[in-house]
């Protein structure tokens, strides 16, 4: 392995003075299907190692694989939200290679022949639209895992040997392949970042994975060459990967058009490799060559017959398409006759949904964003979490912003009503009602304190009298202390008017 | 027609986790060469309006339903392994890659 430590590294800026980056995405989705692509064993996460395999996914000799319909109808339906051509004749292929994570000594995926080719997926970057070409997306299997022991931190270096399970071995996985994306220039990072992130979320509306990233089931390669400003041909590329969470996406195109153009500078040359991406320093370190031609030996898979989708079984599944995140954004926006940049701001919050189902309540669009981007946002981010992991429910949010609509409770009370509903104590009106937190009418209490602000402060009353009406506001802050916030500014004020303007 | 070299043999073999001899490198080569001379004979009947089959039955979409059919039991499938360690195949340690 080549250590990262010695990387030279040009600024992100000087950077872009000399190269134009050329960015390339390969995604896999584990498919959320609960048996395997083609064996009946169970996909479930986190069972115990090789519980889940059978003589097929385990490569015994004499077992056929039989394909899953629901992994060829997802891949299908992938294809069609990004905008692909489905094939009309599709094959499986034998990718055949050595490496103790697959048993049968090839993987089963699609070589020449992929179930969907030529779409796209359009990303926005602060404003501005970019579109990301798709090369193909193809179906194929997921292979085993391998715990190194022996070495250190469970590293394949100095390990002493490998164990391996195959429980996620034959996992239905589907690759979507990017073409090369030029012409992002500095936003090169923040495109591929946005790739990923709308790709996961359509994923994730057509329910064909959990699309978690921290757990593997969407794992990203990450390609990156860069052009010498105005050279014709395409850079050399490297492919980084063990990218496991969005922010690792922009981190690792980040870092490599870095060290490449260090590279280029000094007059050297960019191999052809595969690199590995490290969480903790945010670098990419070198991992196998590819120049020594990988040989895959790819031919058709005898096991399996083709893949023939007829016009109807696509018709079929591109009706049953969900409304789709672009579109369903397009429509919210209107809706809520918000900007561009508000409704990125509630996609990348993770508010969209949620807000939603606010409205839906009962709020309106104003006030639902109001509680989830601006209180709800500060807590989720103080506790670490998502604003979706929060104990409070979007309908629960619509009863404390109604509360303060029909005058039961301001927005500092709101503020402690919110603090109850997080802390499990029911819903916004029961808490008002437990806690006493509903705003005071003008009862004998408020009086007694409107009264006490006049009396304690003759000075400010005289202030007043004479003229000077700002002066007023020393008086409601002091009634709104004694009150602990409970009473309203406004019937404050007009109280206070009353008695000191009037006398 | 092609042929098959030497190189390619030692190549296939690399590939294929095979250890070849310098004799057998020789002989296979030689076999080899009639192998695939003999098998391009259907080269010449091949013509334009024909595409390239590679199954013998005129059968397509052929598929299960996505259900959760029983694994095996942990201790068959370890049995025939020739090491294992904590309900997982042992190997030995893996040279010549990143992970």
């Amino acid at each position: 392995m080549t250590l990262t430590a010695g990387d030279r590294l040009v600024d992100y800026d000087e950077v872009l003075t000399r190269y134009e980056p050329v960015i390339g995405l390969e995604t896999h989705v584990e498919l959320g299907t609960a048996s395997k692509m083609f064996c009946g064993c169970a996909t479930t996460f986190g069972a115990e190692p090789n519980t889940h395999t059978c003589p097929v996914c385990l490569g015994m000799p004499g077992s056929l694989p039989v394909a899953n319909a629901a992994a060829v109808e997802a891949t299908i339906q992938i294809g069609l939200a990004l905008g692909c051509r489905i094939a009309n004749w599709s094959r499986f292929a034998r990718k055949n290679y050595f490496y103790p994570d697959i048993p049968k000594g090839f993987q089963t995926s699609q070589y020449d022949e992929p179930l969907c080719i030529a779409g796209h997926l359009d990303v926005e970057v602060d404003g501005e639209t970019y579109r990301v070409e798709i090369e193909r997306v193809h179906l194929e299997e997921d292979t085993g895992k391998n715990l190194h022991v022996g070495g250190a931190t469970g590293r394949i270096h100095g390990a002493d040997h490998s164990l391996i399970d195959f429980n996620r071995a034959g996992i239905p996985l589907v690759e979507i392949v990017t073409r090369p994306v030029p012409g992002a220039g500095a936003k090169a990072p923040e495109v591929a970042r946005a790739y990923v992130t709308e790709l996961r979320e359509i994923v994730q509306t057509l329910g064909a994975s959990d699309v978690r990233m921290e757990q593997g089931s969407l794992r990203c390669d990450v390609n990156i060459s860069l052009n010498p400003i105005g050279a014709l041909e395409l850079g050399t590329r490297t492919e980084t990967k063990n990218v496991n969470s969005l922010r690792s996406v922009e981190r690792a195109v980040r870092f490599e058009m870095r060290r490449q153009a260090a590279v280029l500078d000094e007059g050297g040359r960019i191999v052809q490799e595969t690199r590995h991406f490290h969480e903790d320093t945010g670098t990419t370190s070198s991992g196998r060559s590819k120049e020594e031609a990988t040989d895959y030996r790819y031919f058709p898979e005898p096991d399996l017959v083709p893949l023939a989708p007829d016009a109807d079984w696509i018709e079929q599944l591109r009706a049953a398409l969900p409304e789709l995140p672009a579109a369903r954004r397009a429509r919210l926006q209107q809706e809520w006759g918000i900007s561009g940049t508000e409704m990125t701001w509630l996609a990348n919050a993770g508010a969209l949904g949620l807000v939603e189902q606010t409205v839906t309540a009962g709020a309106t669009p104003g006030d639902a964003r109001k509680w989830w981007l601006g209180d709800l946002a500060r807590r989720a981010n103080e506790a670490g979490t998502e604003l979706a992991e929060l104990p409070i429910t979007p309908a629960q949010v619509a009863e404390l912003s109604g509360l303060i609509a029909e005058g039961t409770i301001n927005d500092k009370l709101a503020r402690q009503v919110l603090d109850g509903v997080l802390a499990g104590q029911g819903d916004p009106a029961q808490v008002v009602a437990a806690q006493g937190l509903a705003v005071m009418g003008e009862s004998d209490e408020l009086v007694a304190a409107v009264e006490a602000a006049i009396a304690g402060a003759p000075d400010v009353v005289a202030k007043v009298q004479s003229g000077k009406v700002q002066a007023l506001g020393a008086l409601v802050g002091a009634v709104m202390k004694t009150t602990r916030g409970k009473a309203d500014a406004g019937t404050v004020k007009r109280m206070l008017e009353e008695r000191v303007l009037s006398s | 027609m092609s042929s098959i070299s030497r190189d390619d043999v030692a190549h296939l073999a690399r590939l294929s986790r095979l250890a070849v001899t310098d004799e057998e490198l020789d002989r296979f080569a030689g076999q080899l060469d009639q192998v695939l001379a003999a098998v391009a004979r259907v080269g010449e009947a091949a013509v334009a309006d024909v595409p390239p089959m590679s199954h013998a039955v005129p059968l397509t979409n052929v598929l299960r339903a996505d259900e959760v059919t029983p694994s095996l039991p942990r201790d068959a499938v370890l049995a025939g392994a020739p090491a294992a360690e904590d309900g997982r195949f042992r190997v030995p340690r893996i040279l010549g890659e990143d992970a």
